[in-house]
């Protein structure tokens, strides 16, 4: 038997397949597609402390092998998460992550408050949103502020915190330095990828705020690049993501060094991709006499 | 209800005009949960996105589901090159369609350009008792009059260049009919300016209305969040969704720009 089993900051995953926050809702839409139950984690779409409308359309533009998305955080608010959203997993046996983004670090600190005594297993700090205007990437392209978005909501959160970095940086190890200093419990990566289309015909950009978050298997090799300089350079546990679309991605992005990893854009393309990327990597461990698969966790051999 | 995915064979394919083209796919299970009005998320190969295509026929005696979609760019171009026997990976039937009234009412369906496929299905429910309004830029854009007709259908065709039928839109066929007598409903699918025309004809005459949206979509299942479309709930205006809330939604509900 082999065994998928993994561990990030005290919370036991059965197995190390998340679905990436913005992709997934709050877990019901892909519930239809296959039960919840199936996943490690569920990495939930970004909340901030009030509703959010987001950002007028068009939101999505298709770009090779990937795709730019600008929805703006639309969410409706850690309240309205905590009565109607978080209800219905409970009992469902899957780890349940908090994405959480803000304008101001008051409005993360209160977010972690108001979740620190709900069913949410762990909180996926957002500093990397590349599509509000205030907040969000904001904090997390400098190392300064990076840092004291977690050590301040720390003081509010017993909640493992989990801190997702943006790729919009020229140093990604200092940033993931940083908030591991500043008490982050662990790291995921990458977020989005700033990027920009334009319809020739109308010489507008395609996306109504001219640019957007680039995700899908176009980023992978970036995000396989900087998990790997990041998991180097830290000792917290790091989830990785970014373009992953199969098994052997998944694979992959583990022996960069990732103890576990999300998967986003791939849903909307085939839904069943988190289902898939399981069965392939159980298949790859059998044939390759892997057993537990922590055990290929950062075991590329760098040149 | 689960959703289903799956990789459905053409069985029947067309070319209505030099851009549409007619797709009748097998898919038994799709085909009897399927309603007027909702659409199919289409994969196509070597493109990270699916395109959504609304429902034009539903077989359920066939098992087949008819979509009819126009080349808009290359994803679309790369669909319209498929062949009869070819497979194509499909998740639906999604979104909420129109409403199903008694087959007695009377039901007007208003359609424009590319969106007068859905209306067909719409129609069908009522047989002679719809009132078919489609309108097209000019002879040479005209689809399925003919379907329309042979469903017993009151059917009303307007271009913009007066190249067959009436000369003028759709809005003003829908004006005349009204003056006519009140129908039970008013559905529509087509540009949002001939939207916008229609709810304001259906308000005042107080006739309810139903429209069909279109907008840019990524999951398709109310996930993502990428289709926004601008709608009045208890009186403020937030960002519904067309692919989970719509693509139909009250005339009154949607803040048509």
């Amino acid at each position: 038997m082999t065994s998928l089993k993994v561990s990030i900051a005290g919370v036991t995953l059965k197995n190390p397949v998340i679905t990436a926050s913005g992709c997934c809702g709050f877990g019901q839409e892909y519930d239809k597609f296959f039960p919840m139950e199936r996943l490690g984690g569920i990495s939930m779409k970004g909340m901030t402390l009030l509703e959010r409308q987001g950002n007028p359309p068009c939101r999505i533009a298709e770009t090779p092998a990937g795709m730019l998305n600008s929805v703006g955080l639309q969410n409706p608010g850690v309240e309205a998460f905590l009565e109607k959203e978080l209800p219905p997993l409970l009992g469902r046996d899957v780890v349940k992550i908090a994405n959480v983004a803000g304008s101001t670090i008051e409005d993360y600190c209160g977010i972690a408050e108001r979740l620190d005594s709900s069913a949410v297993d762990m909180l996926e700090v957002n500093i990397s949103c590349p599509n509000v205007k205030a907040g969000g990437a904001a904090f997390g392209t400098s190392c300064e502020t990076a840092g004291k978005v977690v050590s301040q909501m720390r003081r509010y959160t017993t909640k493992p915190m989990m801190v997702k970095l943006s790729p919009n940086v020229t140093d990604i190890v200092s940033i993931a330095k940083a908030v591991e200093d500043a008490g982050a419990d662990a790291i995921s990566l990458i977020n989005t990828l700033l990027g920009m289309r334009i319809d020739i015909n109308t010489r507008r950009p395609i996306l109504h705020n001219n640019v957007g978050g680039l995700s899908g298997p176009a980023v992978f090799p970036v995000a396989v690049r900087m998990v790997w300089q990041v998991a180097n350079a830290v000792k917290v546990p790091v989830v990785g993501m970014g373009g992953i679309s199969k098994w052997q991605d998944a694979i992959e992005m583990m022996m960069a060094g990732a103890r576990a990893i999300q998967i986003g854009a791939a849903l909307f393309s085939d839904p069943f991709t988190p289902v898939k990327v399981l069965e392939g990597m159980e298949d790859w461990m059998e044939r390759n006499g892997v057993k537990d698969i922590n055990e290929i966790v950062g075991t590329v051999q760098p040149w | 209800m689960a959703y289903l995915q799956g990789s459905c064979p053409i069985v029947k394919k067309r070319q209505l005009t030099p851009t549409i083209f007619d797709f009748t796919l097998s898919c038994p299970q799709m085909a009897q949960q399927a309603q007027p009005g909702q659409f199919l998320h289409v994969k196509v190969d070597g493109f990270s996105l699916r395109r959504p295509i609304s429902i034009c026929r539903i077989g359920k005696e066939e098992s087949t589901l008819r979509m009819v979609f126009e080349v808009r760019g290359e994803g679309t171009a790369a669909l319209s090159q498929l062949r009869e026997g070819d497979q194509v990976d499909l998740i639906g039937p999604l979104g909420n369609g129109f409403p199903l009234l008694s087959p007695d009412k009377k039901v007007v369906v208003v359609g424009g350009g590319i969106g007068v496929p859905p209306m067909l299905e719409t129609a069908a429910r009522y047989g002679s008792n719809a009132t078919a309004i489609i309108g097209f830029r000019n002879q040479g854009a005209v689809i399925l009059e003919d379907e329309f007709r042979a469903l017993g259908c009151d059917t009303r065709l307007a271009t913009d260049d007066g190249s067959a039928g009436f000369h003028g839109f759709v809005t003003q066929l829908l004006d005349q009919r009204l003056q006519e007598g009140k129908p039970d409903l008013i559905c529509a699918c087509g540009p949002a300016g001939m939207l916008k025309g229609v709810v304001k004809l259906a308000q005042e005459a107080q006739v309810p209305c139903k429209i069909s949206l279109e907008e840019r979509m990524g999951c398709g299942v109310g996930a993502c969040l990428v289709c926004a479309c601008k709608t009045v709930k208890d009186g403020r205006e937030i960002f519904s969704h067309v692919c989970k809330d719509g693509p139909v939604f009250d005339g009154n509900e949607v803040v048509l720009e």
